[in-house]
């Protein structure tokens, strides 16, 4: 099984970062050239990107009418300078938000692990780069270790929603983004194992109960905190502030957690925000108008 | 083995749920393919979450797209029922019940200009994977990831034998064997999971065999 602290010890020991080891050994496995592998990861960039483009216009609307619309307000608010913290915070706040209703409205987005969680990951790296005034390159490496830290999750836990709640899916995203936006940063394979274990420890235990069992209510939203827990997780990381608890043993709980959550909430839209009256009400609301 | 990067940052896809819009492309997909020619009518049986919550992810759409041959990145799956009606495929909806069955499951029945038709049972069992269950009252286990032969004959011994040499002789190495049948002497179906693709020419001299009345090679998409 692979392990992040396996990654670190192997970084640490080749004096190479994580993305590096994770290229190395992908395209050792898949017995292709690392560029081939390189120019695969950066039209995925590209795809991340046109999706953040796309869900930023203010008529997008999903098919059940729930969701659409709100990235325009708050990527609007952020150009004209008026966020509360600041554009950059504003905008990966957006983009989170128009990758994921770019989904909702049936676009085109990668799954960063999975399709309710496909707007951190995006947001994340496309806003620090532009803070930060990155090379591409940098940000398509980052992507390998976003995608090495999730082989990790989805290896030792799951990245299912029905399988271990949204701490699996916004979590293991928020997760993996900390990582990738720590070394993008220039911060050492410690310190994405730090981040990497902060963000997710800061999730655990969140469900997945989606209002009409869609990926709208609450996933949109919540791919806006799993972006600014990332920033959070990665800003501490990077001052040196370690976790506690290694990040391989947070993965585990995060699994454990998940097995004990109840089946209601996990994906079946029988409890928690989908058994609200509002949500029974929209869900009436969405199958009534349909059939 | 370990896993790969495009696993878990991927797939490139249309949203908005990998196994209600994703999965189901790829479920129609393969009864698209399991059809010889272009399909004028379509039945369409959506069980348990796919019946209950299908229409808001899409699923009816992208089941369309992909009996029509789109991949689960394509743009055009939010329009495919427009796309179906003017291409003059005929589509009906119907919810089933299915004993047993994975909640995502859907049964599509095809039919052809000629009047031949094909019934198949997929489930999409989480992450844009899909499991093939059924085809024409058959049960099978296909998933769609390596290239399959897809070879229906009659029960008659020596048929496996020759066209596994068959593909022996053309340096094709089978990694996964099943073959179903409907009842001993009548029809069967032969599934085989290849490690690489054949040339169109090993397929089409599978075809030639005489106890053989379909050959269909799918390619993972």
């Amino acid at each position: 099984m692979p392990s992040i602290a396996g990654y670190v010890e192997k970084a640490e020991k080749e004096g190479k970062t994580i993305s590096q080891i994770i290229l190395e050994s992908q395209a050792q496995e898949q017995e292709k050239p690392e560029q081939e592998l390189f120019d695969k990861m950066k039209q995925t960039l590209d795809i991340m990107r046109e999706s953040a483009i796309e869900g930023e216009n203010p008529e997008l609307r999903s098919t059940s009418g729930l969701t659409g619309g709100a990235a325009a307000k708050v990527m609007k608010r952020a150009q004209a300078g008026e966020s509360l913290c600041g554009s950059f915070f504003g905008k990966a706040v957006a983009r989170a938000l128009s990758v994921s209703e770019c989904n909702a409205c049936m676009g085109r987005i990668v799954a960063a692990p999975t399709a309710g969680s496909c707007g951190i990951l995006p947001a994340a790296l496309l806003t620090v780069m532009e803070e930060k005034k990155l090379p591409e390159e940098k940000a398509v490496m980052a992507l390998f270790t976003a995608a090495g830290f999730g082989i990790v999750i989805a290896s030792n836990a799951t990245v299912s929603g029905a399988q271990g709640g949204c701490q699996a899916e916004v979590g293991s995203a928020s997760a993996m983004a900390a990582a990738a936006i720590t070394e993008l940063a220039g911060g050492t394979p410690a310190m994405c194992a730090s981040a990497c274990a902060i963000a997710l420890k800061n999730v655990l235990g969140l469900v997945c109960d989606p209002v009409a069992g869609l990926v709208e209510v609450p996933c949109v939203k919540r791919n806006a905190m799993g972006v600014v827990n990332a920033l959070a997780a990665a800003e501490m990381a990077l001052s040196g502030v370690s976790s506690a608890i290694p990040a391989d043993e947070v993965i585990l709980a995060m699994k454990r957690i998940g097995n004990t959550m109840p089946a209601s909430l996990r994906e079946t839209a029988e409890g928690g925000l989908a058994d609200t009256p509002t949500g029974r009400k929209i869900t009436q609301q969405v199958f009534g108008k349909e059939s | 083995m370990e896993m790969n990067v495009f696993d878990v940052i991927g797939p490139i896809m249309i949203g908005p749920s990998s196994s209600h819009t994703a999965g189901a492309v790829r479920i129609g997909n393969m009864a698209g393919a399991l059809l010889p020619g272009k399909p004028v009518r379509a039945l369409i049986g959506l069980h348990g979450s796919f019946a209950k919550t299908g229409r808001g992810h899409g699923t009816d759409r992208a089941l369309v797209a992909g009996i029509m041959g789109m991949m689960p990145s394509d743009v055009r799956i939010r329009n495919s029922l427009e796309l179906a009606q003017k291409a003059g495929l005929e589509i009906t909806f119907e919810e089933v019940e299915l004993d047993g069955a994975h909640p995502n499951t859907a049964v599509i029945t095809l039919w052809n200009q000629k009047g031949e038709s094909i019934c198949m049972q997929g489930a999409s069992i989480g992450g844009g994977e899909i499991m093939v269950t059924q085809i024409d009252g058959m049960n099978v286990e296909i998933t769609g990831n390596q290239p399959t032969l897809l070879v229906l004959h009659s029960d008659v011994p020596g048929v496996i034998a020759g066209v596994t040499n068959y593909l022996a002789m053309n340096q094709v190495n089978i990694g996964g064997f099943k073959l179903s049948r409907k009842k001993k002497g009548d029809t069967a179906l032969m599934t085989l999971e290849l490690d690489e693709a054949p040339d169109e020419k090993v397929t089409q001299g599978i075809r030639c065999f005489p106890q053989i009345s379909r050959c269909v090679l799918i390619l993972p998409s």
